[in-house]
């Protein structure tokens, strides 16, 4: 298996996710499609509701209960199964969650073109930015797999999510209210993208505009043992030197954990983007088992009370 | 008759002249139908901006101290200003 590198996971520790474009090879892609089923046509008076669970119905994907062995969720010559064998798929989610993760939920989303929604009589809107399943205290986390099986274009309107969310402690669709975020992401991609997010991290369906059904398969998965250096942690060697702070006369060195998880994403309020950090901090401290970690100073200020 | 605009502008602190973060907008006249993910660039630069062009300011979120032990606990939006414009339609 491709196990995820420590820029890499620092990376997915400040941002919230990971993306690989067109990770997944055509052939399964094909297979996917052809297993997940095909969407009625739009009818006059047929609701879009109607037609999604008659697709549900029909889909050849299985149904599966929760906590059983992930790699054990999928027939291992259906396209899941396939796509789950994949080393970058395997990997990913070894190097998130350690041996033996659990399976959490899976579902087929689709968004449907703007026929369906005038034959049914409805309203075709985007869906509010949401977390997740319900509010969820821990610094552990889960890690939901997004699969692209055809390509997304701009009118399809691809998976919208916000870098930087994920360590907020939030109730599921409480922030529907904040329609945009500056630095706000759009999923357009080639067929066979894989997006591996934080469980924490804001996101919502866009609007389809076009005249494709979009689909995008969703897989939860949680850890069942320790998440400590589970990936390639061949290139930390140590703490890091502390770095100056405030007073720099050029810019740190790019793509270092340190400068990963220092970098303020667009949509940050100037004092609680403080915060942010010393959360990544916490996080990175979670997932390397060093309880002195610090970047640019931040706990340690905060640790030296008085003896 | 008269409709309400209302315009929530999401601050980066507690000044209405800092810039925008986030923001949403409801139109009530049903001219234009606002949603999730719609537009990438503020309408503003900063709360202030909305001010000079008309909007009215009705409500601002208010400044509380930190529960202790909760300090560095982060959830919601923290500066949110709501304005609003009162338009005329025809009947």
């Amino acid at each position: 298996m491709t196990l995820l590198s420590s820029v890499e996971v620092a990376r997915f520790v400040a941002r919230g996710f990971l993306r690989f474009d067109a990770a997944v090879p055509a052939d399964i892609n094909e297979q996917f499609m052809a297993e997940a089923g095909a969407v009625q046509a739009a009818a006059e008076g047929r609701r879009v509701m109607q037609v999604y669970a008659q697709t549900l119905a029909g889909s050849g994907i299985p149904e599966a209960p929760p906590g059983r062995p992930l790699t054990d969720t999928y027939p291992a010559d259906s396209a899941l199964g396939r796509l789950m064998a994949l080393p970058r798929v395997a990997g990913a989610f070894r190097s998130l969650l350690g041996e033996a993760p659990v399976f959490d939920h899976h579902f087929l989303h689709i968004t449907f073109p703007p026929a369906y929604y005038e034959a049914g009589g409805a309203e075709n809107v985007s869906q509010h930015t949401h977390q997740d399943s319900t509010i969820d205290p821990r610094l552990r986390f889960d890690v939901q797999l997004m699969y692209y099986p055809h390509e997304v274009t701009a009118d399809m309107g691809g998976t919208r999510f916000v870098p930087g969310t994920h360590l907020r402690k939030v109730s599921e669709v409480a922030v529907g209210r904040y329609q945009n975020i500056r630095g706000q992401q759009h999923m357009v991609c080639p067929a066979g993208t894989l997006l591996f997010l934080h469980h924490g991290l804001w996101h919502g369906g866009g609007v389809n505009r076009s005249d494709r059904t979009r689909y995008m398969f969703k897989i939860r998965a949680n850890a069942s043992g320790s998440q400590v250096r589970q990936w390639d942690a061949s290139d930390l060697n140590g703490p890091p030197a502390p770095r100056p702070i405030f007073f720099r006369k050029a810019p740190p060195a790019p793509d270092t954990v340190e400068t990963i998880l220092m970098t303020p994403e667009p949509w940050f309020e100037q004092d609680t983007g403080r915060l942010e950090f010393v959360n990544r901090i916490k996080l990175w401290r979670y997932l390397t088992g060093e309880a002195d970690y610090d970047a640019d100073y931040w706990l340690t200020r905060l640790e030296n009370t008085a003896a | 008759m008269r409709r309400q605009k209302v315009l929530v502008l999401y601050l980066a602190n507690s000044a209405l002249d800092a810039p925008v973060v986030a923001w949403s907008m409801y139109d009530g006249t049903g001219e234009t139908f606002r949603m999730a993910g719609d537009q990438d660039a503020p309408p503003y630069p900063t709360g202030l901006a909305a001010l000079r062009d008309g909007w009215r300011l009705f409500q601002a979120s208010q400044l509380n101290p930190h529960a202790r032990g909760e300090e560095f606990d982060l959830a919601y939006l923290k500066y949110e200003f709501w304005f609003e414009q009162l338009v005329e339609i025809a009947p």
